[in-house]
């Protein structure tokens, strides 16, 4: 269980209260206005914000002593999730081990990634060489990788065409299964959320509410995730 | 938890390095003040060199910042094949070693050079390179193409369409000179005479070679001499003090005149404004030939000269380069060893006093310094076992602030674009050092490399003053020039002038290529 008890974020004129549990396997889509704290929400979880009051919390073990690092957490952030200067192949490496003293198993073992997301020739590549879709099936190769129990995304595939990211989700919810995952993704797209997430988290006016059935809250929206849907 | 260890040994590494510097520092400045005797220890002749220090330097500037202003203007408003190069010619001056410009200089100003030779044909007094007039060529030399680099920038960042306006208008030049460059010129000209003021502040170098006397003696050649022919280190260290007083007070000015960065732009290849005709195109070409030759013909007059003899350099020469080129290479790596983790520490931000830290070789003059040093030192080390250790340690610090000048930004872009990455990762150590830091600052510390290399070969300023035996190149072709051995030092002069640029070059290179 991923447990937000009680928590208090405040910087200068913005505010964001959570109080709520996240069962292990949901996934979870994270809606609303812009500005209203959605990526502070991640940023709580993955260990880039100290809340001013609350608790984090993985199946009871205390997230907030620990550095981003060091959580149980894979985070894909909008942009900037590849290292430009290192290749493909090693860029999914630094989620085995972040000193890049590979094994030849391990070595395997990121070849494996690579060609579970369709990239079987690309290791020695820089991203820059790549498409935008590429690069994106290059981050998840490293979530894969990586394993861990938390996966936080922070709209990263924004910047892909409709086609291009419906795969992307695709790919996404493999991953997850495989890796039995907890995933939580910040959305602007409610067809994101329709497709890929069961429940959904709400934010706005200061206050990240508790998850819901995605289906039921989309198609009897309050007044206020009305007014942001349009 | 061993990132967490990590993350702290890195922050303190950076906390512990800046204190270690301002230590090093204020703790020689104190050592001075010690040492110091108060200002009643002074006679006439040591405020003789306060106010020729000043007034030199007022001098110097002043002429830097006004001859500027017709060459940047040229360079701002034509066109022609070589301007790029010579733009990038401007910038050379900075990493050119002081004494092979004076060698240049002595070759055409000098009493067989060739202004003299001109002038005694047509029957007019001689010019003598040595002496006030002597400095302050010396100073123009070097600042009027930082000046024009400065003043161009100036030119540039009028905005394209403010012309086109002035254009469609049918504004002639007087009119554009009224709206839109004099106003420009007022708000940089300020800026680009205290940054030269500064540099003048604290002449060392040519004020040894072309200065002394009573009438042409800085503050800095004032303590060499009271460390080195007076042995009077009480009045050296008075003598410092007054130093860093000048430069404390001159960095106050800056807090109501911004000075602009040290190297001046590069260009921008953009269409700029398309020059007037008539005479002004005559008069441009003027400025610019006449800019280009000040700054080419000693040069070349000095490599002409020396490169032929450059074969028959005696071998102590030849030791003197392999020693110098050493103490360049630990000097530079020095440097942008303490520079990049002070860089990476104030990119954390908080710590707005590692910044000042890191800035603070601006205030001590590298003279003031070694005098601290040694009065700290003279206890353990001879002069000859501090000469070496002591030279490369000073040129490391005072190459520094340009240093940080180009990483700061680049470390404060590194951790905005990929921090939260690594984070993530638990890139920590070693390994964010090889896989995230070095790779994607690599262009940033080879130019800071460069600079810090090319300065220190060039430095002929503390190693004066301690009587060594193992002397560096620069110093070498300084004992050579004094020995009136001129072809010898010649040629040391294009040697010295080679590697400095091919030091720089390669570091630059080098972190371009990585």
């Amino acid at each position: 269980m991923l447990e937000l008890s009680d928590i208090h974020v405040a910087r200068g004129d913005f505010a964001l209260a959570a109080d709520l549990r996240i069962a292990p396997g949901a996934r979870v889509a994270i809606i609303g206005p812009s500005g209203s704290g959605k990526s502070t929400l991640l940023s709580l979880i993955g260990g880039f914000l100290t809340p001013q009051r609350g608790q984090v919390s993985w199946q009871g073990t205390d997230l907030l002593p620990l550095s981003p690092g060091q959580r149980p957490v894979s985070f894909l952030f909008q942009d900037q999730n590849l290292f430009p200067h290192l290749s493909v192949a090693q860029n999914v490496g630094l989620g085995l081990r972040p000193d890049l003293r590979l094994g030849p198993d391990q070595q395997a073992q990121v070849q494996d990634a690579l060609t579970q997301v369709g990239l079987r020739d690309m290791g020695p590549r820089k991203p820059e060489n790549l498409s935008g879709g590429q690069q994106s099936r290059v981050a998840l190769a490293r979530v894969l990788l990586r394993a861990r129990p938390i996966l936080l995304l922070d709209e990263p595939f924004s910047a892909l065409g409709p086609a291009l990211k419906s795969e992307m989700l695709a790919l996404l919810g493999r991953i997850a299964d495989r890796t039995r995952a907890t995933v939580l993704m910040v959305t602007h797209d409610p067809g994101d959320a329709r497709a890929f997430a069961d429940q959904t988290i709400v934010v706005d006016q200061g206050r990240a509410e508790a998850p819901q059935p995605t289906q039921a809250l989309l198609d009897n929206p309050p007044a206020a995730l009305r007014a942001y849907l349009g | 938890m061993a990132a967490g260890v990590f993350g702290l040994r890195d922050r303190a590494a950076g906390a512990a390095l800046a204190a270690g510097l301002a230590t090093l520092i204020l703790g020689t400045l104190i050592a001075v003040a010690l040492q110091a005797r108060g200002l009643s220890g002074l006679g006439p002749w040591d405020w003789r060199a306060v106010w020729f220090t000043l007034w030199q330097a007022a001098l110097s500037a002043a002429l830097s910042a006004l001859l500027a202003v017709p060459v940047a203007r040229a360079l701002a408003r034509r066109r022609f094949p070589g301007r790029a190069a010579l733009v990038t010619l401007l910038g050379a001056p900075f990493i050119l070693p002081v004494i092979v410009a004076i060698m240049g200089l002595i070759a055409v100003f000098g009493r067989n050079g060739a202004l003299n030779d001109g002038l005694r044909l047509i029957g007019l007094p001689e010019f003598s390179v040595y002496g006030w007039q002597g400095v302050i060529l010396a100073h123009v030399f070097f600042n009027l193409p930082l000046s024009v680099r400065l003043i161009l920038q100036g030119w540039q960042a009028i905005p394209a369409e403010r012309f086109r306006l002035a254009e469609s208008l049918g504004f002639g030049p007087a009119d554009i000179a009224r709206h839109l460059e004099r106003p420009m010129l007022r708000a940089v000209l300020p800026g680009v005479w205290l940054a030269v003021f500064l540099v003048c502040l604290t002449s060392f170098t040519v004020a040894l070679a072309l200065g002394g006397g009573p009438s042409a003696t800085t503050v800095e050649l004032a303590i060499y001499q009271a460390f080195r022919f007076d042995f009077d280190l009480g009045r050296a260290a008075t003598l410092g003090l007054v130093q860093i007083g000048l430069c404390v007070a001159a960095m106050g000015l800056a807090r109501w005149i911004a000075v602009p960065a040290a190297f001046g732009a590069g260009i921008a290849s953009q269409q700029g404004p398309r020059g007037p005709r008539g005479w002004r195109v005559g008069a441009d070409i003027a400025a610019i030939l006449l800019a280009a030759g000040f700054l080419l013909w000693p040069i070349l007059a000095v490599t002409i000269q020396g490169l032929p003899r450059i074969p028959l350099l005696p071998p102590e020469v030849w030791q003197a380069t392999l020693r110098s080129v050493v103490m360049a290479l630990v000097s530079a790596v020095l440097s942008i060893s303490l520079g990049l983790v002070l860089a990476l520490s104030i990119a954390r931000g908080r710590a707005a006093w590692i910044e000042l830290a890191g800035m603070l070789p601006l205030v001590a003059s590298p003279l003031v310094l070694g005098t601290g040093l040694f009065i700290l030192l003279r206890g353990w080390l001879s002069p000859d076992d501090m000469a070496l250790p002591v030279t490369v340690a000073i040129n490391a610090i005072m190459a520094l602030p340009f240093g940080l000048r180009s990483l700061i930004p680049a470390a404060r872009d590194l951790r905005a674009d990929y921090g939260r990455l690594a984070e993530s990762l638990n890139l920590h150590g070693m390994a964010r050092l090889r896989y995230l830091t070095l790779p994607r600052l690599a262009r940033p510390l080879g130019f800071a490399g460069g600079l810090a290399a090319a300065l220190a070969m060039g430095d002929l300023g503390v190693i004066t003053l301690f009587a060594t035996n193992d002397p560096t190149l620069p110093l070498k072709l300084y004992q050579l020039m004094n020995s009136y051995r001129m072809q010898d030092a010649a040629a040391c002069a294009v040697l010295l002038m080679a590697i400095s640029f091919l030091l720089f070059w390669l570091f630059d290179r080098g972190g371009r290529l990585a």
